[in-house]
């Protein structure tokens, strides 16, 4: 799982003698009269699960394109360890792809798609079949080499596109959503099998998806792209604890924003009622800004140190949680209790939370 | 559903097969040699009149081999050409080059043959361009045949491997390059075995339609003759329907022999 310590690790690992498996320098993409990718700098360090995560057409697959070598940026540069491979073409780089439609070779059957890559490096016969079947049984696959591509399921098609691509112990492996074309059930444990596999081959994986709960529950970092720019680079916590633009807020999740100003004393004026205590760097005083909270650190009570009061307008039973909808003079709010909940629609609440779980955002965006 | 079908596979069956059916059993009557009337008793004596006869044997030989070099040449031109269209020439100029390849069809066939006719001449153009460099044509005769044949039947061999190069996804070729598959492996490995099919569905067209020709025999290629013009003057001028139905089943068996190692070479397979 996605804890703490593994968003603090991502900081103290760039900072080592190795050099980061992916670097990419003011990466730029330009197609005719469109900019899919804004001058794009960023590091991937060693050995890490690292996902690109944002809404469609906001140049995550270009990203990706560009690492393996299928287009070329129109300016910047793509260095892969020390070595600089702009320019280079997709066969010369030490990188491979799962691809989102897997784009296993047809004629071949199981086997001959995941030697394909060892066959033309000339590695003995004896070894490339002990290889292959090795990489078979890691991704669950055991018995199945003569099988043909279209004799498979979706699943099972993205482990044999996974295993050909590993099995060439790449320094960088790029997924492009290989979850994308699975249903929902067989996405959740392909989730955990993906992680388990990355930690298996210890091999740097970069994952492009525009499911944020598949990037939180996967990768190490996350960078959230937005019109081709990395809105914010973090953990998964970070993230989701501590989003910096109202994009990242409301991409990672529902989340209360309130608007208000920053007082002399540290705290923030809500528009419409008191003052709330953040426990976060803030601008200066007069400063407009967001105040957010997310939905599962408010309660229904009066027992945290930041409060406003309200009347239940809405209630909902969601599974895990019940969401009630609140409003204040501060705005709407979305509350979701654990416990079913006592109060009814119409009842007057007070809602409060701590000022740890409260982020600020700029209000400038 | 089947009222609607009875029609066209009736014709299918009575007009098609049933005039292949009435050409085979005419292959085994024979002439009377003093009468000239069609003697319908069953022998094999045209065959073996065709087996024995070296003139026959040539002509088959001869039939069978330039289609072969005809096919071989059509693919080995159209694929450059397919699959530029299909994998690299833009969206504009693939269907420029669509129509490029279909123009020559919308001209008569015999006005083609007689276009080369003139470039293949004494006199002609051909010659009048190689005269410089000390060179000169192949005038009339089998090479001026295998060129000819080579350009009647491109578009048939192009157009099937344009649309069969263009159902390979390009994601195929990206993989193929991602796992350190050069351009001439990928050619190899991916491309070649993925549009097999369709080369040989162009070189069915390619194969059968310069086997089945004696036009352009007559106008190009000096007397040297096909099996085809052997069936027209055996049935129009010597009144031998027999010997032309016998010699007819030639170009046929060697098709359905074709068509059979084809599909042992697993050509249908993806259609
Ligand atoms: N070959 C191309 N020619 C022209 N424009 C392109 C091309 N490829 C991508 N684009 C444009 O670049 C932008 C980014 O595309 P990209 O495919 O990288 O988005 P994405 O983040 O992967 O989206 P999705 O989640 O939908 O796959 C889009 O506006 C897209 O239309
Ligand atoms: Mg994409």
């Amino acid at each position: 799982m996605i804890t703490a310590e593994n968003a603090a690790h991502f900081p103290r690992v760039s900072k080592s003698p190795e050099p980061p498996d992916v670097r990419l320098q003011g990466v730029t993409k330009r197609f005719e009269d469109v900019l899919a990718v804004d001058e794009l700098t960023l590091e991937i360090p060693r050995g890490s699960f690292f996902a690109l995560l944002g809404p469609s057409g906001c140049g995550k697959t270009t990203t990706l394109r560009m690492i393996g070598g299928f287009e070329d940026p129109s300016e910047g540069r793509i260095l892969l360890g020390d070595h600089d491979v702009t320019g280079l073409p997709s066969y010369k780089r030490d990188v491979n792809t799962v691809f989102q439609s897997y784009a296993l070779f047809p004629h071949l059957d199981v086997f001959e798609n995941v030697a394909f890559g060892l066959k033309r490096r000339k590695v003995a016969k004896a070894e490339i079949a002990k290889r292959a079947r090795e990489m078979l049984a890691i991704v669950g696959l055991e018995g199945m080499d003569r099988r043909k591509p279209r004799q498979l399921s979706g699943g099972q098609q993205q482990r044999v596109a996974l295993a050909r691509a590993l099995v060439n112990h790449p320094r960088v492996l790029l997924l492009d959503e290989p979850l994308g074309a699975l249903d929902l059930k067989l996405r959740k444990q392909m989730q955990l099998e993906l992680k388990r596999i990355q930690h298996e081959v210890g091999i740097t994986f970069v994952h492009v998806t525009h499911d944020q709960e598949e990037a939180m529950t996967m990768a190490d970092s996350i960078a959230v792209m937005s019109r081709g720019r990395i809105e914010q680079l973090g953990g998964p916590t970070e993230l989701y604890e501590r989003p910096r633009t109202a994009f990242v807020a409301g991409f990672l999740g529902v989340s209360n924003l309130l608007g208000g100003t920053v007082t002399t004393s540290g705290a923030v004026r809500v528009d419409g009622t008191g003052e709330i205590r953040v426990d976060a760097p803030l601008p200066p005083a007069g400063t407009r800004v967001q105040v957010g909270v997310r939905p599962e650190k408010l309660r229904l009570d009066d027992s945290a140190a930041n409060s406003v009061s309200g009347t239940v307008v809405e209630r909902a039973y969601i599974g895990v949680a019940t969401q009630y909808v609140v409003d204040t003079p501060a705005g709407r709010l979305t509350v979701f209790v654990q416990s079913s909940g006592t109060a009814a629609e119409g009842d007057a609440v007070r809602v409060s939370w701590d000022p740890e779980s409260t982020f600020v955002l700029e209000e400038a965006s | 559903m089947s009222a609607l079908l009875a029609a066209p596979l009736g014709w299918l069956g009575v007009a098609y097969l049933g005039s292949l059916a009435v050409l085979f059993v005419a292959a085994f009557w024979r002439l009377d040699p003093f009468t000239a009337e069609v003697i319908r008793d069953y022998s094999f004596s045209n065959f073996r009149t065709l087996w024995e006869g070296e003139v026959y044997r040539d002509i088959a030989l001869r039939t069978i081999g330039i289609a072969a070099l005809v096919t071989v040449i059509d693919a080995v031109v159209a694929f450059p050409i397919a699959f530029y269209m299909a994998k690299v020439a833009s969206p504009r100029a693939k269907a420029l080059l669509v129509v490029a390849v279909l123009m020559p069809l919308w001209a008569s066939y015999l006005v083609k043959i007689y276009a080369w006719r003139i470039i293949l001449q004494e006199n002609g153009p051909l010659n009048w361009l190689l005269e410089p460099f000390g060179a000169s044509g192949p005038g009339f005769g089998n090479v001026a045949g295998v060129i000819v044949f080579s350009y009647l039947w491109l578009p048939y061999m192009i157009l099937p491997l344009y649309a069969g190069l263009e159902r390979i996804p390009d994601s195929l070729l990206e993989a193929s390059s991602d796992l350190g598959g050069k351009a001439g492996r990928t050619f190899r490995r991916v491309i070649l075995p993925l549009a097999f099919p369709a080369l040989v569905a162009g070189s069915i067209f390619t194969f059968s339609l310069t086997l089945g020709d004696y036009i352009a025999p007559q106008i190009v290629m000096a007397g040297n003759q096909f099996i085809g013009n052997v069936v027209y003057t055996n049935v129009g001028v010597a009144n031998n329907l027999p010997l032309a139905a016998a010699f007819a089943t030639v170009p046929i068996a060697v098709m359905v022999v074709y068509l059979l190692l084809a599909r042992r070479a697993g050509a249908f397979e993806s259609l």
